[in-house]
């Protein structure tokens, strides 16, 4: 093999950018729901962290954290999908920006 | 349970890859090859049914009509509509096409899965197992699969950037999605069932011993049947057949998520219609009817004809059910997934636990399943007339249109 | 070999997730989050934990992102963001600086660290014990997690009645609409909503 062996760090250090992307993702992006979509981004490099410790490790319950990180994840997009599409019905074009006029 | 494909024990070297290669070819060659026929027997079926001669013309019986429509199809003009998104609107055939394909490569092909016939050939002095892979994570892997065939489906809608493939493939969407819950409940009850995810070892418990010697121990029979007919609706629903196929309902959709296709592309989607059936059928058999297990009656290839046998009965009740029922409403169809198949499936799920739970504490098995039925069926009952008192009281006080 | 898997995967992976925040059209992202989502589950494998790619295909591309796409087909906001103007001045680049500030925070951390320091082993369950992963997590959820475990169940049920009174139509907007007030951009959103949570359940 010409390519090094995989070190654990190269899981971790993938997962940080991924999840670098994601928060700056969150930051720039308007459309909430691309901003929905950088949260999930974000909660995946951790769900990756979480598998690569748990190998490194070599303890099953980064895994079993996963699992509940999952199932969190699909309530929150459930709810948080409902909230959009609820603002968006009122208003088709709002971004995020528009959220502010709740200040009134 | 689990134990890897003998092939890969020894380290993987060019044989190895070169026999892996060898089974990704025959199984997508032959399942091309099988999607001609069934077309061909799908038409001739419809056809005796109402009274018509079917394709009689190109080759014995009209066999290579599907050839020829196959090379009329590659011969026309490639249309991009002016207002498709472009580059979505190339990749969604291969995204509908690729997951029918993938499904057929966990199901297990030949071998009876008695002692002296395991379900395992010898290619160049090299043991294989006879399906293309045996992932540990089996069953889930045909759920993973068939929930991301939606995508095919929907991304042909959306980007056609016209009406009514957009309402094929939102219509398309939604049903694949509320269906696949009843799958998974179904599939979750027969996991609790043999114990294991791994389609070989569920045809392996599947071939033993059954009831008396002559009822096979089938997942069908042990789960009790309610699961099996779940998952036969359910995968109706998701390979959009008839009398599920909303999606491209002609009278009111033109031809749904493909109108606006043409040329192979819409071959692909066509490949795929009809791929799935013959995929979903061999998944039927694997999960809950033995698979290629079967008494040795033709030898060494009795396995295969068992499979071939059974896939056959499905592939003609598949036809036999396009040809007879009605379309579903939408509304209907919306209320057979969630108001029917869901509760049932999870009740018949928590049945079946009740059951095992039953069969490892040594409690009366008959007592066990009355109980449970009791408990379970008044449950069900007390919440149903409650929910149908609750929605008359709120009509009455004109809450909700009806 | 796992190298080799890490590289593609990884790379899929990036170039996913910056087509997530750079495409214009939300579909596009969605599309590109599915391809992230595919790597992740690619070195979920890579690294033995086989029963977690698969939930996060069935869960993530089956359900989450499908359910993306169905609200934007639905809604019809699939048109393209103009993301040429920078609605504050200054906030792509100071994003930018907190986006490398939050890469480099877990990397210098990493680099610090000794891995071997603290010698410490875990104590929920081997994964080199020899059984498939889906055992050792079953083993583990339900045993020692089994309360962690109700509650989130308890979470979905309450996740699918909020999204159940969410897409209800209130009576205020209904009132409105007869007044010629509020209109409806589309039809009601149904069932899928509460789906994925039934799916994980």
């Amino acid at each position: 093999m010409l390519l090094a062996a995989v070190e654990p760090a190269w899981y971790l250090i993938l997962a940080s950018m991924l999840f670098a992307i994601g928060a700056v993702g969150l930051l720039i992006r308007r459309n909430p729901l691309v901003m929905f979509m950088c949260v999930e981004l974000m909660l995946n490099a951790v769900t990756l962290t979480f598998v690569t410790f748990s190998r490194m490790l070599d303890d099953i319950g980064g895994q079993a954290a996963v699992l509940f990180v999952l199932v969190v994840a699909a309530a929150e997009v459930v709810v948080g999908l409902g909230i959009i599409v609820a603002i968006l019905r009122r208003r088709p074009a709002a971004t995020a920006d528009d959220l502010s006029l709740l200040k009134g | 349970m689990y134990a890897l494909d003998p092939l890969y024990l020894d380290g993987v070297g060019l044989a190895e890859v070169l026999i892996t290669v060898g089974k990704v070819l025959i199984t997508f060659v032959v399942l091309l090859v099988s999607v001609i026929f069934m077309v061909w027997f799908e038409r001739k079926v419809i056809s005796d049914m109402q009274n018509r001669i079917g394709p009689n013309r190109a080759g014995p019986f009209g066999l290579l009509q599907t050839l020829a429509d196959g090379m009329k199809l590659i011969f026309k003009e490639d249309l991009i509509p002016g207002r498709a998104r472009r580059f979505v609107f190339l990749l969604a055939p291969y995204l509908s096409v690729i997951p029918a394909f993938l499904i057929f490569a966990i199901v297990p092909l030949g071998g009876t899965f008695h002692a002296d016939d395991p379900g395992i050939v010898t290619i160049a002095g090299h043991q294989t197992y006879t399906q293309l892979a045996d992932p540990p994570i089996g069953i889930l892997f045909i759920l993973a699969v068939s929930s991301i065939a939606v995508y095919g489906v929907m991304l042909a809608g959306w980007s056609s950037g016209s009406k009514y493939p957009l309402l094929g493939s939102v219509r398309a969407t939604a049903q694949m999605v509320s269906y696949e819950a009843a799958m998974g409940i179904s599939v979750a009850a027969l996991v609790l069932t043999t114990g294991g995810l791994s389609t070989r070892s569920m045809v392996e418990i599947q071939a033993s011993e059954g009831f008396s010697g002559i009822i096979p121990n089938w997942n069908v029979i042990v789960t009790g049947f309610v699961p099996f007919v779940i998952f036969f609706i359910a995968a109706l629903a998701e390979m959009n057949r008839p009398p599920f196929d909303l999606l491209e309902a002609e009278q009111e959709l033109v031809g749904g998520f493909h109108t606006e296709y043409s040329s192979i592309r819409f071959g692909m989607f066509f490949v795929a219609e009809f791929m799935h059936p013959i995929t979903m059928s061999g998944v039927i058999v694997t999960l809950w009817f033995g698979g290629p297990s079967g008494p040795q009656w033709f030898g060494p290839v009795s396995g295969i004809v068992w499979l071939l046998a059974k896939m056959f009965v499905f592939l003609y009740i598949f036809v036999l059910i396009r040809g007879t029922l009605p379309r579903f409403r939408y509304d209907q169809l919306m209320d057979l997934g969630w108001k029917i198949l869901i509760p049932l499936s999870l009740a018949w799920l928590l049945l079946l636990a009740a059951i095992n739970v039953g069969r490892d504490a040594g409690w009366n098995l008959g007592l066990t399943i009355f109980v449970s039925f009791v408990v379970i069926g008044g449950t069900c009952f007390a919440i149903l007339t409650r929910a149908q008192e609750v929605s008359r009281q709120r009509r009455e006080l004109g809450e909700v249109e009806v | 070999m796992e190298t080799f898997i890490f590289l593609v995967a990884g790379a899929i992976c990036l170039v996913g997730a910056l087509g997530v925040v750079l495409s214009k059209n939300p579909v596009h992202s969605a599309l590109s989050l599915v391809a992230t989502l595919f790597g992740i589950a690619v070195l979920f494998v890579a690294q033995e934990a086989n029963f977690l790619a698969a939930v996060q295909v069935i869960v993530y591309a089956g359900a989450i992102v499908v359910l993306f796409l169905f609200v934007i087909m639905l809604l019809g906001v699939d048109q393209s963001e103009d993301l040429d103007v920078e609605p504050i001045v200054g906030q792509r680049s100071a994003a930018f600086f907190v986006g490398i500030a939050i890469f480099f925070l877990p990397v210098i951390a990493l680099a610090s660290t000794a891995w071997e320091a603290t010698g410490m082993e875990g104590n929920l369950g081997r994964l080199s014990d020899g059984g498939p992963d889906i055992e050792a997590l079953g083993e583990v959820v339900f045993t020692r997690y089994l309360l962690a475990f109700e509650v989130t169940s308890i979470l979905l049920v309450i996740a699918v009645v909020g999204a159940v009174l969410l897409a209800k139509k209130s009576r205020v907007s209904e009132e409105l609409e007869i007044e010629g007030l509020y209109e409806p951009a589309v039809a009601e959103p149904s069932e899928p909503e509460s789906d994925d949570a039934e799916a994980d359940a």
